[in-house]
């Protein structure tokens, strides 16, 4: 977090906390909402991961300060954010060669 | 013996010790719970069609939903605690780290009323490939919140009220570590609500 630790600076964090309270609250309401919506599962991904990943920034920014972190924090979180997408996308790339393997319900076309 | 830059920051990281650990922690707990999320992406793309979203539906969206809202609230009253020890204010400290308790604590008894719902209808993790990523998952954060319970009880407890009165810079600087695992376990929370029980 800042270097600014007077009364009145966390004052103003306590108000920003407040609302990103708020923020999160309406959010997760929102998620529940638009799991009702009638539309493809890609499209309910998409959107249902949309909204995760914006209540996710406002907690790590806001209540975890990433917003006003050191540079070496966020240098350390940017690594492990590069090897989380590719540990993620690994079952990605196996799952579109699947070839010889017996899924019958999974198209290789 | 004093611990080294527990207060003051380190010329060469521009951080206290105990932030730099605990941001390291949280590093491999991403990549721990990363990899679980990528074996349910896995699972899921090899499941028969319509296969976890079945199972999917046997969760309850509404007990979820609150226990969603109470691991929120407990994060603001958490950062809330450590704002207080900023203001030099003990008791309200004392206050919000209750509210977090009492949170972590409602949390863990939703969760047990939804364990033990989906046992008394013969569904455990062997039922299916969704019913055992889902307790993997779910079972994997509920020891995370039980480990914050610990040390929250610790910090809660006058056991460790001495060092507010000794060093209260160093009590604030422990309290914010805290305050960081307790953030990283809601906001895993926050991905786990919509893959597990909506999707």
């Amino acid at each position: 977090m800042s270097s600014d630790n007077s009364k009145e600076a966390i004052q103003e964090h306590i108000r920003v906390y407040m609302m990103v309270f708020g923020a999160l609250a309406v959010l997760t309401v929102i998620t529940v909402l638009a799991s009702f919506l009638k539309v493809s599962t890609s499209e309910a991904i998409f959107l249902a991961l949309i909204i995760a990943s914006v209540k996710a920034s406002l907690v790590a920014g806001y209540f975890m300060h990433l917003i006003s972190e050191k540079s070496m924090i966020i240098s350390i979180l940017l690594l492990t954010v590069f090897f989380f997408f590719i540990m993620i996308f690994l079952p990605l790339i196996s799952y579109i060669d699947s070839a010889g393997v017996h899924m019958p319900w999974v198209s290789t076309k | 013996m004093e611990i080294p830059y527990s207060i003051e920051e380190r010329e060469d990281t521009g951080l206290i010790n105990s932030k730099l650990g605990i941001w390291i922690f949280l590093a491999s707990e991403i990549m721990l719970f990363g990899g679980l999320f990528s074996a349910y992406i896995f699972l899921r793309l090899a499941a028969p069609p319509g296969d976890f979203e079945y199972w999917a539906s046997k969760l309850s969206v509404p007990m979820a939903t609150v226990n969603t809202m109470v691991l929120i609230s407990s994060s603001v009253s958490m950062v809330m605690a450590w704002a207080s020890l900023k203001l030099k204010d003990f008791s309200k400290f004392k206050m919000y780290m209750g509210i977090t308790l009492l949170c972590s604590a409602l949390f863990m008894v939703i969760k047990y009323f939804e364990y033990t719902s989906k046992f008394s209808h013969d569904i455990f993790p062997s039922s299916s490939t969704f019913m055992a990523i889902y307790f993997t998952l779910t079972g994997l954060h509920g020891l995370h919140i039980l480990g914050g319970v610990v040390v929250m009880l610790y910090f809660y407890l006058p056991i460790s009220h001495q060092l507010w009165h000794d060093q209260p810079e160093h009590f604030t600087n422990r309290v914010e570590a805290l305050g960081l695992y307790w953030h990283f376990v809601d906001l895993v929370w926050i991905f786990l609500f919509p893959v597990l029980y909506l999707l």
